[in-house]
Parts: structure tokens; sequence; C-alpha cells
């Protein structure tokens, strides 16, 4: 078992060889492209801020590579064939998505978390206005007509349309949960959006998703492409022709047992397609071969000439080529249950070049000739020559040289590689460093037996113990022997790398509350909700025991006491109705809620699942009250 | 672009004054439009007879039945369900969010948002709504804004806030609400037993309107305000209030109120489920005995017959002059539930099926 990762380390090893040959051929440094190292030798202590690419653009003539820097909350502008570098503009905070205008007259940042758009004046190269956006906005594309630009807002799970010359909001567009990622047809007609939560479907059934369709010219949702058991999706990309469009996407099987880590995956990575070339029905692809994943896909391109198309897998750190024609010929023939034969990706899968740290998005130069792809915890970026598909070169962006334990925790957060076959890291299921939207039977309380809701990162460091059961005292109890042991089931950390990826989950900072007003006032709604949170004494005038008022157990400001109580939400299926508290950091962001998620929404907590007051005096309330302590509860 | 009541009261307008011309000198009825009706039934697709309410998006006709929401689109139905994330089969109300084209369908059992063919439904359970019986829904901005059988409410798109409406903080005396009208600067609900009220959205500040007399059987000052405080329904259009109860109906132009009963004016019965309002002189009436136009002078009533079950028209002129007009096609059924207009010609929910009344040119 233990031999398994080093199969794929093997391959990448002869991939190396060969390209290292390309590229003296083509004259250029070669960076090594190996796997993720302790960084024991230039580890430090400090906070350094890196570049951390996530996103790359060249300009309609190639001259120029804009990078999108989401840590240091830039765009750094690049020579489009030297790569030196021409400028650097200082954007919002933590830009997640950023695009050019179709003229390339204007680019525009969605900056995720002070919600705001930039607008960069490609010429001048300044930001010529900032515009206030939806909450955690993080694509935007602008319509060929230069009249609206549509930006994804993946907090309010919708897609914000402006007028492109104002900023000026004009209507949202429902979008799925978590809308994130926007991509134009070629001929600009429509846009495809993507979601990385699943969007709700009844509790212990597969998740579901979609790929949300809007017509450019009417600005209205005409289509939402499904995608069955997917839970989340991350770039689309089409074919030149735009017959064929492809979604980079999860597969979690997380009605079954974790068991099945050894037993036939827990999570696939896999890709949808879609469009004329594979007829009226989306078809799902497995990235992944029988003896290692291609864990979390994320960028996805397609040459102009159609013949090849590229994935970014964050966890594996690869990119994926795979042969389009032998692809559609395959499944032209094969179009069911593609996505569960784990040797089908056998059949168009023609390489697998081993890139940098959490390689992110992509970007084909205009002739297609090269593939450059962002290394986001590296500040990389790998160059790939489409011919050969091997790395040329790699442009290191500038930033700090040594590697900080806190980035080296984040390197170990997000990669793959200490899972059996290299299957899932913790950002499989704490996407983006939160979480998943999705319920998981784990194994060490029997099988089918205490069914769990996946919890926020958020805040995480002062809440201890972890685990729904409380069963672990501290994070180095939760994230070591308990993940080696029943999810990782490969390879285990050294106390080092165990020590900074710890202290990287106890640095992650809750997201701005988007309920609060911004002058941290709460509105009349919610402080008529904060009272009833606080009360003491019901609407019938009778005290309310101590233990049942919301604010003992919710208490501090984490909102936990850090203490187990059963609060009547017990299952045929649980072993005891004995709860930690769950902090109620950005509380309104983690639907489904209780410990097994049975809860769709806040209201369902005490709609239908508080009979007897248990979880809190509740049942005196009228719906006006309820819905006042809910207004409260999302400004926590 | 012009508004579809705009765009529909122009068309009729034509259509009428080439009648006039036409028929001028043997036609002494006031010309008023005629339609073809065409119905559609279980039997050519609809998911049930009863058709609680009809809505108008383009080509597309939505009709909320007893049995589910159809679609009706290039000559086909397409119905949705509960199956199909529909919150309950029983669809009484419609409404088009115009900005994004998504429609909001009021059940009796929440309240459902379509959009790109995905339904979410929001319950009494679910989510804030106040209750699981929406008799009405109208989108305006960001905002819903629902009736329910337990007060009103708003939900705003962009924060997922509810605001409840009910006796603890409107003049709400009854909280059984059976529909609301919203425009920019005010909403309007109908409330059963409890008139008429007001929200004004610049203030925040509610205003109420009730039976002036108080008796709930006679009109006993007449013009003065509503004919009944069970208030069925209500359109606000160009600032004007259509408003219908179940003993006659009123016009309300923020001054002056104007009541519609039987025996003073084209109605065909005083028992209206259901008001529309073209713009502020032109208004549809859904009675119990019929369908009823309004020009702002003149009536006309289409329905089947009461005793024989053949398709009437009657024209009553400003002078009360009654003129039978032959037609051969009617409403589905003279119960009339609801109404909504797609250019010249109009949809009609009935009882007995939904109706597609086609403008005709005046013979």
């Amino acid at each position: 078992m233990r031999g398994m990762p080093g199969n794929r380390r093997g391959r990448a090893g002869l991939a190396t060889a060969f390209c290292a040959l390309a590229a003296a051929v083509f004259g250029v440094a070669m960076w090594n492209p190996g796997t993720v190292k302790a960084a024991a030798g230039g580890r430090t202590g400090e906070h350094l801020i890196y570049a951390s690419p996530v996103e790359l653009l060249f300009s309609p003539d190639g001259a120029r590579l804009y990078v999108l820097c989401n840590q240091s909350d830039e765009v750094r502008v690049l020579d489009g064939s030297t790569y030196s570098v021409i400028k650097n503009i200082s954007v919002g905070h933590e830009p997640r998505g950023f695009s050019l205008s179709p003229d390339g007259a204007r680019l525009f940042v969605a900056n995720s978390w002070d919600d705001t758009l930039s607008v960069i004046d490609t010429r001048t190269l300044e930001v010529v206005a900032t515009w206030p956006v939806g909450a955690e906005p993080s694509s935007v594309v602008e319509d060929r007509r230069a009249e609206r630009l549509y930006v994804a807002n993946r907090i309010s799970n919708d897609v914000a349309v402006l007028d492109a010359q104002t900023g000026a909001e004009e209507k949202r567009l429902a979008a799925g949960r978590g809308a994130s990622y926007m991509t134009a047809s070629p001929d600009g007609r429509r846009l495809y959006v993507t979601h990385i939560y699943p969007n709700p479907s009844p509790h212990r059934t597969p998740p579901e998703s979609e790929v949300t369709v809007i017509d450019a010219a009417s600005a209205e949702v005409v289509d939402r492409i499904p995608l069955r058991s997917i839970a989340g999706v991350f770039h689309i990309a089409f074919s030149a022709d735009g017959r064929l469009g492809v979604v980079a996407e999860l597969h979690p099987k997380n009605l079954v047992p974790l068991t099945a880590v050894e037993h036939g995956w827990v999570m696939e990575d896999t890709l949808t397609l879609f469009g004329d070339d594979v007829g009226d029905k989306t078809v799902e692809i497995p990235l992944d071969d029988l003896e290692s994943h291609a864990a979390r896909p994320f960028g996805v391109a397609m040459t102009p000439d159609g013949s090849r198309m590229y994935v970014t897998s964050g966890g594996s750190e690869i990119v994926t080529v795979i042969d389009v024609p032998r692809l559609l010929r395959y499944v032209r023939l094969n179009r069911r249950g593609i996505a569960y034969d784990l040797s089908a990706s056998g059949n168009y899968v023609v390489k697998r070049i081993a890139v940098g740290h959490d390689p992110r998005g992509v970007a084909l130069s205009p002739d297609g000739r090269r593939l450059l792809v962002a290394n986001r915890l590296d500040d990389t970026i790998s160059v790939i020559d489409t011919r050969s598909d091997c790395v040329v070169s790699t442009i290191a962006l500038a930033g700090p040289k040594v590697i900080s334990a806190l980035r080296h925790g984040e390197q170990t957060f997000y990669t793959a590689r200490y899972s059996f076959h290299g299957g899932i890291g913790c950002a499989n299921c704490h996407l983006d460093s939160t979480f998943d939207g999705l319920q998981w039977d784990l194994e060490p309380d029997g099988l089918g037996r205490d069914i769990v809701d996946n919890r926020l990162l958020e805040e995480v460091k002062d809440t201890a113990p972890y685990k729904w059961n409380g069963g672990n005292p501290d994070l180095p109890t939760e994230c070591g022997p308990r993940t080696e042991k029943y999810f990782w089931r490969s390879e285990n950390y050294d106390d080092l790398t165990l020590a900074d990826l710890v202290l990287y989950i106890r640095s992650l900072p809750a997201r701005p509350n988007r309920w609060r007003l911004p002058d941290g006032q709460l509105t009349p709604a919610q402080e008529r909700g904060k009272a009833i949170f606080e009360r003491s004494v019901d609407n019938f005038g009778r005290p309310i025991p101590l233990a049942n008022r919301c604010a003992f157990c919710h208490s501090g400001p984490l909102g936990t006491s850090r203490k187990s109580f059963d609060v009547g939400t017990k299952k045929e299926t649980d072993d005891s109705g004995l709860l930690d508290t769950p902090q109620l950091t950005n509380i309104a962001l983690t639907a489904p809620y209780l410990h097994d998620g049975s809860a769709a929404t806040l209201e369902e907590i005490w709609t239908l699942y508080n009979p007897h007051d248990q979880h809190g005096r509740t049942n005196d309330l009228t719906k006006d009250e309820l819905n006042d302590l809910i207004e409260y509860l999302r400004t926590r | 672009m012009m508004r579809p009541a705009r765009k529909t009261l122009w068309m009729v307008a034509a259509f009428v004054a080439a009648g006039t011309l036409a028929d001028a000198a043997t036609d002494k009825a006031p010309p008023m439009p005629r339609y073809r009706f065409v119905n559609y039934t279980t039997a050519n697709g609809l998911p049930d007879n009863h058709v609680y309410s009809v809505l108008v998006d383009g080509d597309r006709i939505w009709a909320g039945t007893d049995n589910g929401l159809g679609v009706y689109e290039n000559g086909k139905w397409k119905i949705y369900n509960v199956k199909d994330g529909l919150a309950q089969q029983a669809v009484l109300s419609l409404a088009l969010d115009k900005r994004t084209g998504d429609v909001w369908a009021g059940t009796m059992g929440g309240l459902s948002r379509i959009s790109g063919g995905r339904i979410d439904s929001f319950t009494q359970f679910n989510s804030g709504l106040s209750n699981d019986v929406v008799y009405g829904v109208s989108v305006e901005g960001e905002n819903v804004w629902v009736a329910t059988a337990a007060g009103a409410c708003r939900l705003n798109l962009d924060t997922g806030e509810w605001s409840l409406y009910n006796e603890r903080n409107t003049p709400m005396v009854e909280i059984w609400v059976y529909g609301v009208s919203a425009a920019p600067d005010k909403v309007y609900f109908a409330v059963w037993g409890s008139g008429l009220l007001e929200y004004n959205q610049t203030t925040g500040g509610w205003d109420k309107y009730e039976d002036p007399d108080r008796e709930t059987e006679i009109v006993l000052f007449k013009d003065q305000g509503l004919i009944h405080d069970i208030v069925s329904s209500v359109s606000y259009v160009d600032k004007i209030v259509w408003a219908s109860t179940y003993f006659g109906d009123s016009r309300y132009d923020g001054r002056y109120w104007h009541n519609f009963l039987t025996k003073d004016s084209g109605l065909p019965s005083n028992f209206t489920n259901f008001v529309k309002g073209v713009d502020a002189n032109h208004a549809w009436f859904c009675t119990d005995k019929g369908l009823a136009y309004y020009d702002g002078a003149n009536w006309a009533v289409y329905k089947p017959s009461l005793t024989t079950g053949k398709p009437e028209m009657t024209v009553r002129d400003a002078q009360g002059n009654l003129t039978h007009i032959p037609v051969a096609t009617a409403p589905a059924n003279n119960y009339i539930l609801g109404i909504d207009f797609q250019g010249g010609d109009i949809w009609v929910a009935t009882a007995g099926g939904l109706s597609h009344g086609i403008l005709q040119s005046q013979p």
C-alpha cells in the first residue's frame, strides 16, 4: 500500500527525465517539479506574505501575462514572452477571479473578501474604478457588447448583473450554492457558472450540483445543466468551436462508509462533458486511474485545434493531458457508467505532468503553443510546451524565498500525497479551507453509525475539543493520528509537518460576516433576535433553566462553551446524544445543520428538530421571533 | 419598450376602432373587445381543470392548477409537481420576476421559485415564510411579497431576510391575507376581514382602508371607501388601486373611491375572486358568474350561459343599456379565478379549464 504513491512518483520521474531533455533542447532552465517536501531547512516562523498565484490570463495579442495573486492582493503584469515584470497592481483583498473585457482594454478583478470589483485600464495599468458588488465575488465576465458585467458571488449564491460602464447593479440571478467560476461560450451568447458547494437536497441523498446557463442577451438564467452526485465544481472550458464544454469537479461518495478509501475510492475526480460533440446528455468521465488520483481538478483548458485538454489537479500537483479525439471516440461508444469505471481514463489520458504545489488556474498562449499553470503554493508558474507536453521552464514570482511554517502547513493541507493512492487531502472536504456541505459516515464509530456533518474551519483554533462527540482534545490529535488512521491510510506526517499543519489550521480567520452592518451595529430584527438569544424568561414569564438558554451552551465570542450537551437530536443511528457544542462562526454559511446535517436550514433546527425544547427553549416563540433569532445568528 | 398592459390596451383599442368604423351604423353598443376563446382542459394536456392562477411570460403560459403547475410552450404542456420540488400541488398564485425571468408560485404548501428549470421551495418550516398557505405573491425589485393565511411577508432576495407583517406590527386585525400587489412606491394587501392595507415603501408606514359603513351586506356610504372588509384581491397599477371583494369592487385613486356593484355597473356578480388592472381606467374582474371588462365607462361580460351553457357576450354602456353580442365561444367556465394578458389576447383561469381569449377584429 505504501508503495502505491511511488508509482505516481516513478512515472512522474520518467516524465521529468523526458521533459528535462526537452527543456535542454529548448535551452531553458528546468525547474524540478517534485512533490511536497517538508521544508525543514528553510522553515521560518515568520508570517510572510506570498504571491499565491491563482489565475492567469494572456492579453489578446499575447504580449502580456496577467497573474492574479491571491495572498499579496495584486495583479502582476509580466511580459508575455520573457515573463519579466512590467508592473504590480494592488487590488482588493483576496482576489479570486479576473477576466479581460472582450476588447482587452479593461481587466476586471473580483476581490472576494472586501466584496468589490477592481477595474484596471490595461493601457495605463492603473485601477480606474472600484465597485461594490455582492457577497464574496469570485469571478467576473463582461458580455461581448460591453454592456453588462456578470459577477459570481460565492456567499450570496448568485450572479450579479452590473452596468459595465458604471458598475451599478441591475439585478441578481439565482445560481448554485457557492457560485464561483464563470466562463463565456466562444460565441459569447451564453455564460456558464459553477458553484463549489452542493445545492440543497434531501438528507442522505446524493449531492446535486449544476452548471447555471445564462443568456447574455437577456441576462436571464435559461438552463441549469444537472451534475448528479457532484459536490465541488470548478472551472469550465470550451473547445474553440463551442461544440464541447468541460467541467472540472469532485464526485464524493459520502453515502458509504469511509472504509471505501481502500475499497474503491471515496472521492472521485471527474470531468463532465457537454455540448454537441457528446449529444443531448452530459457525460461524466473519471480523471483518476486505478492506482492514483488526479485529486481536486480545478483549472481546465483546450487547445485551439481541439486536440488536447489540460486539467490541473491541486491535490496531486499535476496537469493531466487528455487526447480529445480519443476521448470523444470513447464516450460515444461507452456513454453509461464511465464515471465508475476507474480504468476508463487509460483510454484518453495521455500524460500526467508534475507541476508545483496546488496548481490552480491555467492559460494557453494565443497560439496554443504554451500552457501556463499557476502553482499557488509555490509562487511559481509552470510553462508547458503543448507539443511535447513537458514543463520547459518555471517562472518564479517575486516574494519570500523561504517557506514559512505556515506556508508549509498550508501546502500540507492542500496536498493529497499522504492518502491512499493520493486520493484526498484536507482540502478535498474543506474546500478553500472551509467545508463541503456534505455529511460523512466515518469508520471509527461503526459502519452506518454516527453520520456527521462537516464543520467549518474558520476560527477553529480556540474551540477544542474537536469532533462532534468531542473525542479529540486538540488539533494535533484531530489532524494527526485520527486523520492518518481513518482518512489517509497510507502515510503519516512527521512531527514537524503535523505541527505546521496545525499551525496553519489554527491561523484560519473568519471571513467577514456579510450580515453585520458596516458599522458593526445590529438591525432592529437582529437586536430583537439577540435579546431572544440572551433571554432568561420565556414568553409566558417563566424562567428558562440555565441549560435551556441559547447563550449558555453557545457562549463567548465564538458561540461555544466547548462542552457537550444532549439537545434531543440523537437519531437511531447515533450511539450517543451527547454532542460537542459547535461554534457559531459564520453559521449562516454552513447549511445543513445539526451534527448529522438533518436540518436543511437554520429554521428547521427549531421547527422540526426541537419538539421538547431540549435544544433551547424555543417552542414559545412566534414565527416573527424565530425569524429574528435567525437574523441575529447570521451575524455571528 | 411598451409595457405589456399598455400594449394590450393599444391593441384592444386598435381592434375596437376598426370595428367601430365597420359597424357604427348597425351596432349601437359601444365597441368592446371580442375574443375567440380556445379552452384547455385535461383532455388536451392541462394537469387539472381547476385553474387557480395564470401567468403570461412571453410565449410561455403558466397555469397554476389543483394538481400541479403547467407551462404551455410551443404547443405542449410541461407539468411541474411535488416530485419536481414544487412546494405543493395546488398552485394558488403566480408572479413573474421581470428582471430575472424567474417565476414564483404560491401553493397550499409553501412558496416555490422556478428558475431555469430548478425549483426552490420555501415553507414555514424551512424558511421564514409565515404560513404555508400562500394566496398571493408579487415581485418588486429585490423583494418578493407574499400573502399567506397567517399574515404577509417579504423575502429580500439579496440578503435572504424574511420580514413578517401581521397583527403585531401592522393595522391588520385579521391575518388572512388573500392578495398582494407591489410597486416601487407602495404595496397593497387584500386582507380577508381586515380591508385593504397599504405599505409605503419610502416611509415604512401603514395605512388601512375599510368598509366605511362597517355593514357586511349593505352599502350605506357608496363611493366612500371599500364595499366590504373581506377583500379578495388587489391590483395596483398606474397609482390606481383596483380592489375586489365578495360584495362588489372598487377603484381608488388615492383620494376618491368608486364602487362597482351589479345594480349600477356591468359587473355580472358582486362575488369577485380576482381583479387585474390594465391601467388607471381599464380593468378585468373575475367573478363567479363570468369575466368582466371595464373600459372606464362601458362593460363587457364573457361567459358561458348560466342556464344553457351557450357562449355569451354582453355589453353595457355608460347609460346602462344592454346589448347581447352573438358569439361562438366563451371562457371554459363562468367561475373565473384569474387573468393575464398576452399582447391583445387574454388568458383566463377558470374552474373548468384554462381559456385563451384571442382578440378578434369587430365584424
